[in-house]
């Protein structure tokens, strides 16, 4: 890597096949370089992370003044807080003194945040509160001017997004059609909140993109998990049948897109009459017991499994059927998964219970699912070492794609919206 | 507390992880009492793990597909299985309660399956149900020192 600093316009610095970064993304197909160059990697953290609106929280996660979890935009650390307002504030963690962080716990409550070198102290929006002995400062340490720095922030049904720029469009107008799949993706609280209910987070030996595509990729399902298929009953895994269903993948503009797989579950408030599976008769039948009239009961049911669809949002957050995926880039060949598990909050018990065993059964280090999608991630990172200037095809779908209001539109197991992900990677690496 | 029954109870525990590092999984499966629970919880200090967030919790059922995961044949991350060697050490006998002991050890595993050795570190708790002249397993809860921080993807039994 050369040693240029950080502040040169590193989209436009060649990267190691001389190639524009321009030329790195085709309709069909996008340059290995992409999950391989450092270079491309401190560009992307500039040019994507510093320039869009990144996912930090959910607001479930901070409920209470003074309540605060820690994350990143981008490699920088952040914290996201709610201050006695009730506004929710995303702060850099670093003391405007000498920098150290102010705050290492993963989530918490807290007064102030201290500085633990030589005690700053910064309230929960940013401000700095007072500084030990002050004395020595006579009159030069304006208070005023060395708050924590605070990024940009808005959220859209509860989920919260920060960005650096502060130009940038409103939040609402970055996710457009994206807005209408967030609202029926938090239906799934059957009528109450949904709250963020503890969180998987693993890493695998790979580019974050590896991850982002396969938000959106129901062609992998079937390949990859043969082994959960194989746990489950027999009309769950006729639900899980991506391919034989007659669902699609829709571009919806800014990179984001959705992947329908299970149609008949993408309004979870419709269809109340339909039969109850299986596999949630015995939640229905605990539910009754507990005295809940049979439309809550179904409402709830139809709810607990999650939608039928993973509604991917660039560049680092997707709300994947049941439960929020976060991206976090560690580096080229390193990334950092969480998966937020999602209860009803105030909710029945055994409705949440399920919830939560639903997530152990697929999701994280140890479920049924995400260890064999580690694996195939990998086995990509891996793959590509060989034949540096090949390409990644993500032409699937083409020939069947056609526009709709919203964007394009293909068959369930269409590239399409790693396609949109693409292009706006593309637009924001060459701006 | 004799020293007889902390020598059964550890006889126990290494025959137990013995098994697992052998991957002898059926006869595992045959330690279990049929209420038992296996579990890694997220947060190592975590006691209530069905309204929790674990790794896994796995019952009688969940135990036996887990076995049938890991040994099918059809999941590419057991595909080689990983190799793992466990040492179970500093055990203690917590108490006894209505013909149920609790014990408690320290567990340290090095996993190799294909990109060189990891290891992990974990406090081990353990319910052992007296059963004629042995124990079935009702409880066995691994906690794992980073259990909140991110981890690998894990392809056998802690």
């Amino acid at each position: 890597m050369s040693m240029q600093p950080e502040n040169t316009v590193p989209a436009l610095r060649p990267i190691e096949l001389r190639r524009n970064v321009a030329d790195l993304v085709q309709p069909d197909r996008v340059h290995t370089s992409l999950y391989t160059d450092p270079a491309l990697f401190q560009a992307e953290m500039e040019a994507i992370f510093h320039n869009t609106w990144v996912w930090v929280a959910h607001e479930s996660e901070v409920p209470e003044a003074g309540n605060y979890k820690t994350h990143w935009v981008g490699k920088q650390p952040v914290i996201v807080v709610r201050d006695r307002k009730g506004q929710i504030n995303v702060l850099l963690n670093r003391c405007r003194h000498r920098g150290a962080t102010v705050c290492e716990g993963k989530k918490g409550k807290t007064n102030s945040f201290v500085c633990p070198y030589h005690g700053w102290s910064y309230a929960h929006d940013g401000s700095l509160r007072g500084v030990p002995a002050p004395d020595s400062y006579g009159d030069t340490l304006d208070k005023s001017q060395y708050p924590l720095i605070s990024l940009r922030t808005e959220s859209h049904a509860g989920m919260v997004f920060a960005t650096f720029k502060q130009d940038i469009q409103p939040l609402r107008d970055h996710l457009g059609p994206a807005r209408k799949w967030i609202d029926l993706f938090m239906k799934q609280g059957g009528g109450y909140p949904v709250k963020a209910r503890g969180t998987h987070r693993f890493r695998f030996p790979g580019n974050w993109k590896i991850q982002l595509e396969n938000t959106t990729d129901a062609y992998h399902f079937p390949v990859v998990h043969k082994s959960f298929l194989s746990s489950v009953d027999e009309q769950t895994k006729k639900v899980f049948n991506f391919l034989g269903n007659p669902g699609f993948v829709e571009d919806l503009g800014n990179g984001h897109s959705v992947s329908v797989m299970i149609p008949e579950l993408v309004d979870l408030d419709a269809d109340l009459d339909l039969p109850i599976p299986g596999r949630f008769e015995a939640l229905a039948a605990a539910l009754r017991e507990e005295g809940h009239p049979e439309e809550q009961v179904r409402r709830i049911v139809r709810a607990v499994g999650g939608t039928g669809f993973n509604l991917n949002i660039f560049p680092n957050i997707a709300c994947s059927m049941s439960f929020f995926r976060v991206l976090q880039p560690i580096a080229v060949d390193e990334t950092e998964v969480h998966h937020i598990a999602l209860t009803m909050e105030g909710g029945p018990e055994a409705a949440n219970q399920a919830r939560l065993r639903l997530h152990e059964h697929f999701q994280g280090p140890m479920g049924f699912g995400t260890p064999d999608d580690g694996e195939a991630w990998e086995r990509v990172q891996k793959g590509v070492a060989a034949g540096t200037d090949l390409w990644i095809l993500v032409n699937r779908g083409l020939p069947g794609e056609v526009r709709t209001p919203d964007g394009l539109k293909s068959d369930v197991s269409a590239e399409t919206g790693m396609r949109g992900a693409y292009r706006e990677w593309l637009r924001l690496m060459t701006a | 507390m004799t020293t007889q029954l902390l020598q059964e109870a550890t006889a126990f525990l290494w025959t137990e992880g013995d098994m697992l590092d052998r991957r002898e999984y059926s006869a595992w499966l045959d330690l279990w009492s049929e209420d038992g629970l296996y579990v890694v919880p997220v947060d190592p200090l975590e006691t209530d793990f069905f309204n929790s967030l674990n790794y896994a919790n796995d019952d009688a059922d969940m135990r036996r597909l887990r076995v049938e995961r890991l040994t099918g044949g059809e999941s590419i991350s057991v595909s080689p299985a990983p190799r793992t060697v466990r040492q179970i050490s500093r055990v203690r006998i917590v108490g006894e309660e209505a013909g149920v002991v609790t014990v408690r050890s320290a567990q340290l595993l090095s996993e190799f399956r294909k990109n060189g050795v990891r290891s992990s570190a974990a406090d081990v708790e353990y319910r052992l149900l007296r059963a004629g002249p042995g124990f079935k397993l009702q409880r066995k809860v691994v906690r794992l020192v980073n259990a909140d921080d991110p981890q690998m993807i894990v392809g056998f039994i802690y």
